[in-house]
């Protein structure tokens, strides 16, 4: 029986070192060829007419003007009379031509006559949803109603909300789809390199194994890129009909519209806790939004689930915008925006240091040791006891500086993966994987895997991802995919291994449980003077390789993977009351993430959720208008991203460290991306001396809940 | 319209002409390109809407396509020459990603006609590892991990090239000025910020 667990930190010679992401030298010079890059010969391009209204039935259709135009070879309807359209931006007609410039021509010359209908785009008022809020059913702990009532119980009232964003991945969603006879080549831009085929294949009605998916590189999905959706297998049938490849992404426009958004949520939230500081109640009435379907309510109370008394009403609200997809953890975010404020605001109303009251309630969390000592690691490194004070910061000037916290918690267990590992007599290493890296550095951590496993060198590894005819691997998608393929790696090129050892055990005439592989040998236990190179090894298989398969089932990940992270973060900010203007002057993160394969690339993941977090913390919001249904700034003008101007410092603790390391890989895609919104809500209301009720932290909302509405007239 | 393909130099005879294009330039665009317009030739003439033929100079090297006069000089990179280094994100001017260097300024090609483009010198990130030369900003990039997905990357590697082009020793507040036209999704601002420093400190042989 091999024993497949990870070696002991202290005898690991590749996992844990700050390498290289391997392909960072084809990203860095462009050589990177991506979905949106395939060229074909006689590839045509395909454009999307999306819908003007909100909500409406379309009538009638004429695309016959637009089939004339010269250069136009192919229109699918995708809207046809009869049809009721859900949300501005919906897929009406997909339109192929010999170059992009004709196929938009055509698309205005498609003649759609629409019935219009009501529509509700906007749901931060839950008393004018109407019958587009659905109830769900209410959930009590305890008695919060006497807790509330008892005396020397200090109670806070507040309302909070953080609003819907866009993933506006920097690649469109989108694919290149060639068919060719019965068979059909999809170059996607996708977190789902082993699962996509399949899904285009159902909608075409197609065998899954017509299907080949190639996918080396794709620019950013955050949760929004697993199916390959309608415009893929319009894609497709535009492909099959003119038998060329046809090239169809998303403009921009329609990227932030319908390409998934992050769902809202509000709350009005009441807690209560004694005058020590204990929290004893929380009620809230929460509602969201993720576009027609609703939105599901928050884990709220986040991370401190054991107050004991607690009341949640929730209502899912169904408004006439594009729908919601994952986004790196899927209402985590929204559960930490509305807890940590509440928190922080009941700390201030009892004058207590809001650090010192999260710290007395770590028992109401699961892991009470681990935030207590995140939230004193990220104290340290904020320098909260030089910066602290009570809620308003009394010194003189218009600049005031606050700080503020909040925390997460995320499972991140591997997915079910299958590696395949190839060891030829050449001494050349192959790792087969239908995986992919959406920026992760999953090719890095498998090839760190293979080689640690192995003893070579990581540059003698070569990583074959990207392509469904490898074995099947999970979606990348909830922090999957680093524990699932380096599990299924870690045993493949264990097996491989083993199947070597047989070989060498047989030439040095050594039993093989005593040999061990380090150093591009292969010896006896501790003795490299009983040893035969890895290539000499490789060289007595003859003409034979070795190919061994490895497997990740979730459901026994064996140690080496597992769930369950923990984080804190923290942030100081300088506020200035006269414009609204929130600066970050640094930004700290402490992150558990159990064993971490590669230290450099997992903190780039970190530093990335945490500017994603200031993204979301003072400008990311998609806005709606009421009258026209139509998102407001579907582009990168006025959809607001932070620039390497807006981020200030920017400090990652990754909490590596034995105990962790015992718990195996923990996914971190979506652990670091929680928390900072709530802490940079949090640390402008320490700053200003009040609540700015709902994210992000613009000038205009922080100059409202300064001086009221009128404040902007 | 075989015009619609294509054309690569050398492998094709053009059919572009000096004074062809000249006359086209002058209806439509900028008076710059007109200046040098011999009179006979500036009797307005609309160019387009049907393709013209263009040329480029790309890395140093003419190319040659046929396009619209409304296609961008980023699409004619991509969709005709097979120059997909620079991305096409908000197509408007405002991400960065499409950042390329023409006569010595950092440009974004999204915002640029393909026709305005000639007889301009343009480089673009291939350049960077042209010629077995690599640029030392693409080592550093790789060095502090400054791309996640990286379909910003090129852009940025663009904008740092153009700012070390101008200021050899940037200061950390110029890094920062240099690259604030460029957007990252994915959050790889930190190691940008190093990368480009350590790239500055390294010298230049690009
Ligand atoms: S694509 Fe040119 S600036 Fe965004
Ligand atoms: S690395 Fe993904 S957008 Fe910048």
């Amino acid at each position: 029986m091999v024993d497949y667990s990870w070696p002991p930190m202290n005898k690991r010679r590749v996992i844990g070192q700050r390498l290289n992401r391997l392909d960072g030298p084809a990203k860095s010079s462009g050589k990177a060829k991506y979905p949106t890059d395939v060229q074909r010969p006689g590839l045509l391009h395909a454009v999307i007419l999306s819908s003007p209204h909100a909500h409406a039935r379309v009538r009638s259709i004429d695309i016959s003007a637009a089939q004339a135009m010269p250069g136009v070879e192919d229109i699918r309807v995708m809207s046809p009379a009869g049809t009721e359209i859900q949300w501005a931006g919906a897929e009406v007609a997909a339109i192929a031509a010999r170059t992009e410039e004709i196929a938009r021509d055509a698309a205005r010359a498609i003649k759609v006559d629409y019935e219009v209908l009501p529509h509700l785009v906007k749901e931060d008022d839950l008393a004018r949803a109407g019958n587009r809020a659905k109830a769900a059913g209410e959930q009590v702990t305890g008695d919060p109603d006497t807790v509330f009532r008892e005396s020397g119980v200090v109670v806070h009232e507040g309302s909070y909300s953080i609003p819907v964003i866009t993933h506006c991945c920097l690649e469109p969603h989108g694919s290149t789809i060639e068919y060719k006879g019965e068979k059909v080549e999809m170059w996607p831009s996708t977190q789902n390199v082993s699962g996509i085929g399949g899904d285009l294949a159902r909608s075409l009605n197609i065998p899954v194994t017509n299907v080949s998916v190639h996918m080396d590189y794709m620019g950013g999905g955050f949760g929004s890129k697993f199916p390959a959706d309608r415009w893929g297998t319009e894609g497709a049938n535009m492909s099959k009909k003119t038998g060329k490849a046809v090239k169809l992404y998303l403009d921009r426009r329609q990227e932030l519209t319908i390409g998934g958004v992050r769902p809202s949520a509000f709350a009005k939230v009441k807690i209560a806790a004694r005058r020590d500081g204990t929290i004893v109640a929380w009620q809230s009435e929460s509602w969201a939004t993720g576009g027609v379907g609703g939105g599901g309510m928050p884990p709220i109370p986040y991370v401190f689930t054991n107050i004991p008394n607690k009341r949640l009403n929730h209502s899912a609200v169904s408004l006439n915008a594009g729908g919601a997809r994952a986004w790196r953890a899927p209402n985590h975010a929204q559960a930490c925006a509305l807890t940590a404020t509440a928190m922080e605001d009941l700390a201030a109303k009892l004058n207590m240091d809001s650090l010192e009251f999260m710290l007395k309630n770590a028992n109401l969390t699961l892991r009470p040791e681990t935030y207590r000592a995140q939230l004193q690691k990220a104290a340290e490194l904020i320098e909260w006891k030089k910066y602290a004070h009570q809620r308003g910061d009394k010194t003189a000037g218009h600049i005031k500086q606050g700080l503020g916290i909040g925390f997460s918690t995320w499972g991140g267990a591997g997915h079910a993966s299958n590696c395949r590992a190839n060891i030829h007599p050449d001494g050349s290493v192959e790792v087969e994987l239908g995986s992919q890296d959406i920026g992760t550095a999953t090719r890095t951590a498998i090839a760190m895997v293979a080689a640690e496993t192995l003893g070579i060198p990581v540059e003698q590894v070569k990583v074959k991802i990207g392509e469904n005819s490898y074995p099947a691997s999970g979606a990348s998608g909830g922090s999957t995919t680093i524990g699932g393929v380096s599990s299924s790696t870690r045993k493949a090129a264990m097996n491989a291994l083993d199947k070597l050892m047989d070989v060498v055990a047989a030439s040095l005439n050594v039993p093989k449980d005593n040999l061990e592989a380090v150093d591009q040998r292969i010896q006896v236990k501790g003795n490299p003077d009983k040893a035969m190179t890895f290539k000499a090894a490789c060289q007595k298989l003859g003409v034979k390789s070795i190919s061994e398969m490895g497997t990740n089932d979730p459901k026994n990940p064996g140690g080496l993977n597992s769930q369950g992270a923990s984080g804190v973060q923290m942030a100081h900010v300088s506020v200035d009351i006269e414009t609204g203007v929130v600066r970050m002057n640094k930004f700290v993160a402490v992150q558990d993430c159990g064993l971490v394969v590669n230290p450099k690339t997992a903190e780039s993941q970190v530093y990335g959720a945490c500017i994603m977090n200031i993204c979301a913390g003072l400008m990311e919001e998609r806005v709606m208008d009421q009258i026209t249904g139509r998102v407001l700034n579907a582009d990168m003008e006025f959809y607001k991203l932070a620039g390497i101007k807006d981020i200030g410092e920017i400090v990652v603790h990754m909490d590596i460290t034995p105990e962790h390391d015992r718990k195996g890989i923990i996914g971190l895609g979506e652990p670091p991306a929680i928390a900072g919104p709530a802490a940079i809500s949090n640390a402008v209301a320490n700053a200003i001396g009040v609540r700015v009720p709902g994210l992000p932290m613009t000038p205009e909302r922080v100059l409202k809940a300064l001086y009221g509405e009128r404040s902007l007239a | 319209m075989n015009d619609l393909e294509p054309k690569h130099p050398g492998k094709k005879k053009s059919a572009f002409s000096r004074r062809g294009f000249l006359q086209g330039v002058g209806a439509g665009t900028t008076a710059a390109g007109v200046l040098s317009v011999p009179a006979e030739a500036q009797a307005p003439k609309a160019i387009g809407p049907g393709a013209v033929p263009i040329t480029l100079t790309i890395n140093g090297k003419a190319m040659q396509a046929t396009v619209e006069p409304r296609v961008t000089l980023l699409d004619c990179m991509r969709h005709y020459m097979d120059l997909t280094g620079a991305k096409r994100v908000c197509d408007r001017g405002t991400c960065g990603a499409c950042t390329v260097i023409m006569g010595g300024k950092v440009i974004y090609a999204c915002s640029v006609l393909a026709i305005d483009a000639q007889g301009k010198q343009i480089e673009t990130i291939e350049n960077l590892t042209a010629s077995g030369k690599t640029h030392p900003l693409v080592p550093a990039f790789v060095k502090h991990d400054a791309q996640q997905c990286g379909y910003c990357t090129p852009g940025f590697v663009m904008a740092a090239k153009g700012l070390l082009d101008r200021t050899p020793s940037p200061s950390y507040d110029q890094v920062k000025d240099g690259l604030g036209g460029n957007l990252c999704r994915c959050g790889t601002y930190v190691g940008v910020r190093q990368a480009v420093l350590e790239a500055a400190k390294g010298g230049r042989n690009g």
